[in-house]
């Protein structure tokens, strides 16, 4: 009985994990296929020649379109790690009039969509003549209330007995918030840095709008241009170009998926 | 006299070093907010009242003008119709799945660690990617879909091309985009749920489907509100699948609201129009989460 | 070794109602002091006043002989043990200990003596490069305390610092903590909800309730003529008997139910009030002998029994509650039992009903403190 139970759900995994995957297999497959093979509709490819990804280098600056999205991404990262944590610690360890007030000012932030604003956060960035900058890419999206709420769950957890050895101790504000609060936090801190990093990679519409030529220009709007070039015509290149932006991100995810959830979870719950 | 008030003097400079402190730290959050969050909002709303020229600027003042030309517009009102369907469509098929996935991968057995990491994947996949590699699925002659429905021998289907289909095709790839996410969520959620509740109603002989709809949905339940929320707001934002996938054809049956607001500000350069349009967002995303909050408080189990 | 004063230090949170009111008490240097009170009394936020960790509302704090009511707490020259132990869990024993030291500059070769001399002190010398994740309850017990004398601080405070170890290593640590408090000669501040604690550990100890002082003074004497019920009823276990009960002057005796009364010596007439609080520690009810005269009998019925190895309690109903008697020895006692029991009228507190002040101490020999002479 038991073991019957087992295999049905070693079945269910199987089935519906090959489903997920499908597609991101399935790209991968093509990626390697010649432009005949793929209009046969070969599942495998004959063999593992590397011509599209040769092409694909070719055809799009896209090695800097990879140093771009990585300076993007780990600049955000930074950026919201030292901004939120900045706040968090604020409202966690700081009592002062109007905590609440602020806070909910923050939040209230979470019910504005981002794409409700960008109309004159687009013209804030021509004004200060950061179209195709590193900062006009990066630096409208330090300020994170969910970051902040995030990190403010993991800093109430902080016996505040810490807080108060510290004081009798004598270390001031800064001292106690970098030498015991940031590391005690460390895990929450890598949660927001991966959350920070996925989704700035994986941003398509602000890049779209400030960047006019291939100077900080991030792979997904690689990828449209790509698409909109090639259609129909050479697949396997597109899927190429696929397959080396998401790379970064899922091996990102794969390491750090236990630690993702656990985080993610905690802030959006407690 | 003269002591007594510099001492006084002295206790409000005191009283409000913790309030100077705080605001130290919280500085950076607040200008960045203020610049790229609240002025913004407030613009938006400025502008939804005028006609702007090219560069953004208002010109002309014309009331409600904007909003009533929305109203009366048959494109606006199908991009709302179109709008709200792909959230019907999304939303709760998404999160059904992501249940189901995330409750199979809360079975302790060997290897389930695999099972997890490939679940979760499409969380590392980008709008871009997966639209692209969708795109390629849905393509009428060399796309998986077609292929499948040649061998069953039944009549291909134009995905992305047919009106009756394109919004149903964009919701699929939006779908299998989002798993990856709530499944991480969901996931979290159930392994937060305490151990002990399971064991003593297996004493107490409660049976699979007992125990799902007695403890783990109970449980789940701020879980799986907190993902309602988080779905419903991400479908709304939707717009790199569109404009990849079908640039808000066939006949504007995917035109979604955003992607509405990028060609009316973008392409058509019609700030006023658009900013109104934003507006309208804003107002469906905040009557969203007012109404999870209010629902929410009544009906969740909070542990 | 300073010394700490409390003059008229008062703490109230919305400047209406006091949480703590009215404190004046003088700690003297080299003593244990402990601050003793059922949870809630306001005693850990008189710590914390002291700590400097807790705003003072009002009065005056004195260490040493400086005023000290404005000074943040690392300038108040003190040590502290957190009921949590509070350390930091990224750091080494080692680390921890040093943290202090490394805060105020001491110079690296003293802070490597001074370590390994608390850390030998407290046998913490193995244990130093771990993590205090990687060590148990009793450990990070002594991690904390080896924080805390590090500094050499002349006042060490304490906040539950037991609570969270399991009965026989709370004993150990009490005897442990007490040894080290006498050999370093500091002051010791030490907060407790444990009244077994208090009563084994203090010099001195000071009962609080509801935020106010209820007794100050040496655990034996506070036992022996607790100030008012509350003290009478907190201090001791199973706690002092207490009913009220009406003075009769026809028979000059006080009843304390239909059956029971207790007779009044003629010189004691004046405790035949309309109402009075009466209480005796339930070691002082006694069986009656043979001997005992038959007017002096009261008979109860035994409602439920304990026996603790060497010793046996049993209660009997009284007045809305229950009283209860404790017998050195093992008695086959079994519910529902009739037995005879002798209550000395020396062995009686009475308290005034309105004031709940102490009326009538307990004078019987039951109440003596035996000095050095009785040994040979």
């Amino acid at each position: 009985m038991r073991m019957l139970k087992r295999s049905i759900i070693y079945i269910l995994l199987i089935v519906t994990s090959l489903l997920m995957f499908f597609p991101i297999i399935y790209a991968f497959m093509i990626s390697f296929m010649t432009g005949g093979e793929i209009l046969q509709g070969k599942f495998l490819p004959s063999n593992l020649s590397l011509d599209n990804y040769v092409k694909v280098f070719d055809r799009l600056p896209l090695f800097n379109y990879l140093i771009n999205s990585f300076v993007v991404s780990i600049g955000v990262m930074i950026g919201q790690l030292i901004v939120c944590s900045l706040a968090a610690y604020a409202f966690v360890f700081i009592p002062f009039k109007g905590r609440d007030f602020v806070f909910f000012l923050f939040i209230s932030t979470m019910m504005i969509p981002w794409e409700a604003t960008m109309i004159p956060n687009f013209f804030t960035i021509q004004k200060l003549d950061w179209i195709n900058t590193y900062q006009g890419m990066t630096l409208p999206f330090f300020a994170l209330a969910f970051g902040t709420f995030l990190l403010r769950q993991h800093f109430k957890t902080i016996p505040k007995e810490l807080h108060e050895a510290a004081q009798v101790a004598g270390l001031n504000r800064f001292t106690f918030f970098f030498r015991i609060v940031l590391p005690v936090s460390k895990t929450s801190l890598v949660t927001l840095g991966a959350y920070g990093f996925l989704t700035t990679w994986n941003m398509y519409l602000w890049p779209l709008l400030v960047t006019t030529n291939k100077s900080v220009r991030t792979v997904q709007i690689g990828l449209k241009q790509l698409q909109s070039q090639e259609v129909s015509t050479e697949w396997g290149v597109v899927m190429a170009g696929v397959i080396v932006v998401i790379i970064p991100t899922l091996l990102l995810l794969f390491l750090g998926q236990k630690q993702l959830q656990k985080g993610l979870t905690q802030g959006a719950l407690k | 006299m003269m002591v007594s008030q510099t001492k006084a003097k002295k206790s409000v400079w005191k009283r409000s070093l913790d309030a100077r402190t705080a605001l130290l730290y919280l500085l950076p959050s607040i200008l960045l907010f203020s610049v790229f969050v609240f002025y913004p909002m407030f613009r938006t709303i400025y502008l939804s009242f005028f006609l702007t020229d090219q560069n953004g600027n208002a010109a002309l003042f014309v009331g409600l003008e904007n909003y009533t030309y929305l109203l009366e517009s048959v494109a606006f009102r199908n991009s709302i119709k179109a709008t709200f369907l792909f959230v019907l469509y999304t939303v709760p098929t998404g999160i059904i799945i992501a249940l189901i996935l995330a409750l199979l991968a809360n079975e302790k057995l060997k290897g389930i660690g695999f099972f997890r990491t490939i679940y979760s994947s499409t969380m590392g996949i980008s709008v871009a990617a997966s639209s692209v590699i969708w795109l390629f699925l849905f393509h009428p002659s060399i796309g998986m879909f077609n292929k499948l429905l040649n061998i069953f021998n039944l009549p291909q289907v134009e995905w992305l091309l047919d009106p009756t289909w394109a919004l149903l095709s964009v919701s699929l790839s939006t779908i299998w985009l989002n798993t990856g996410f709530s499944f991480l969520i969901l996931l979290g959620g159930l392994q937060n749920i305490d151990e002990h509740l399971y064991e003593s109603a297996r004493i107490d002989g409660a049976s699979y489907w007992y125990r799902l709809r007695r403890i783990t949905i109970p449980m789940l339940s701020p879980t799986l509100f907190f993902i309602v929320t988080i779905s419903l707001i991400n479908a709304f934002q939707t717009f790199g699948q569109i404009d990849i996938l079908t640039k808000g054809g066939p006949s504007q049956s995917t035109n979604l609201i955003v992607y509405s607001i990028y060609k009316e500000a973008f392409v058509n350069y019609q700030f006023g129009t658009a900013s109104a349009q934003a507006v309208f967002l804003f107002i469906c995303i905040l009557i969203v989460t007012i109404l999870q909050f209010k629902l929410g408080e009544r009906k969740v189990h909070y542990q | 070794m300073k010394k700490v004063e409390l003059i008229d230090i008062s703490k109230s949170y919305d400047k209406q109602s006091n949480v703590i009111s009215n404190i004046n008490v003088t700690i003297e240097p080299g003593e244990f002091f402990v601050l003793v009170g059922p949870s809630g009394c306001g005693k850990s936020t008189m710590l914390r006043m002291i700590a400097g960790l807790e705003e003072i509302t009002d009065g005056v704090l004195k260490i040493g002989e400086k005023e000290v009511n404005d000074l943040p707490p690392s300038k108040r020259d003190l040590s502290m043990v957190f009921q949590n132990y509070a350390l930091y869990p990224h750091l080494t024993v080692k680390e921890n200990i040093q943290f202090g030291l490394h805060v105020k500059k001491i110079p690296k070769k003293d802070r490597m003596i001074r370590t390994s001399d608390v850390a030998e002190m407290l046998g913490l010398t193995d244990y130093l490069k771990r993590k205090p994740r990687e060590l148990s309850g009793g450990q990070r017990q002594r991690v904390a305390l080896a924080r805390a004398i590090v500094n050499e601080a002349p006042i060490c405070l304490m906040d539950e610092p037991l609570s969270n170890l399991d009965a026989k290593l709370r004993a150990h640590m009490r005897s442990e903590i007490r040894q080290i408090q006498r050999r370093l000669g500091i002051t010791m501040i030490y907060v407790t909800h444990d009244q077994i604690e208090a009563m084994t550990m203090g010099d001195r100890i000071m009962i609080l309730h509801e935020g106010s002082i209820q007794q100050i003074g040496n655990p034996i004497d506070v036992y022996n003529n607790p100030a008012n019920p509350f003290v009478a009823t907190f201090i001791g276990s199973p706690p002092m008997n207490i009913t009220s009960g009406v003075g009769d002057k026809e028979s000059n005796a006080i009843r304390l139910n239909d059956s029971i009364s207790i007779p009044v010596p003629f010189e004691d007439e004046r405790y035949l009030m309309e109402k009075i609080i009466v209480g005796i520690r339930p070691e002082h009810i006694k069986a009656a002998t043979k001997e005992s005269k038959e007017a002096e009998k009261i008979l109860v019925e035994v409602v439920n029994v304990e026996i603790l190895g060497n010793e046996t309690v049993f209660s009997f109903l009284m007045g809305e509650g229950s009283w209860q008697v404790k017998w050195s020895g093992q008695w086959q006692i079994e519910v529902g039992d009739k037995i005879p029991l002798i209550m000395n009228y020396e062995s009686f507190c009475f308290f005034d009903s309105e004031k709940k002040e102490i009326i009538k101490k307990p004078s019987d020999v039951e109440n003596h403190v035996f000095g050095k002479e009785v040994f040979v």
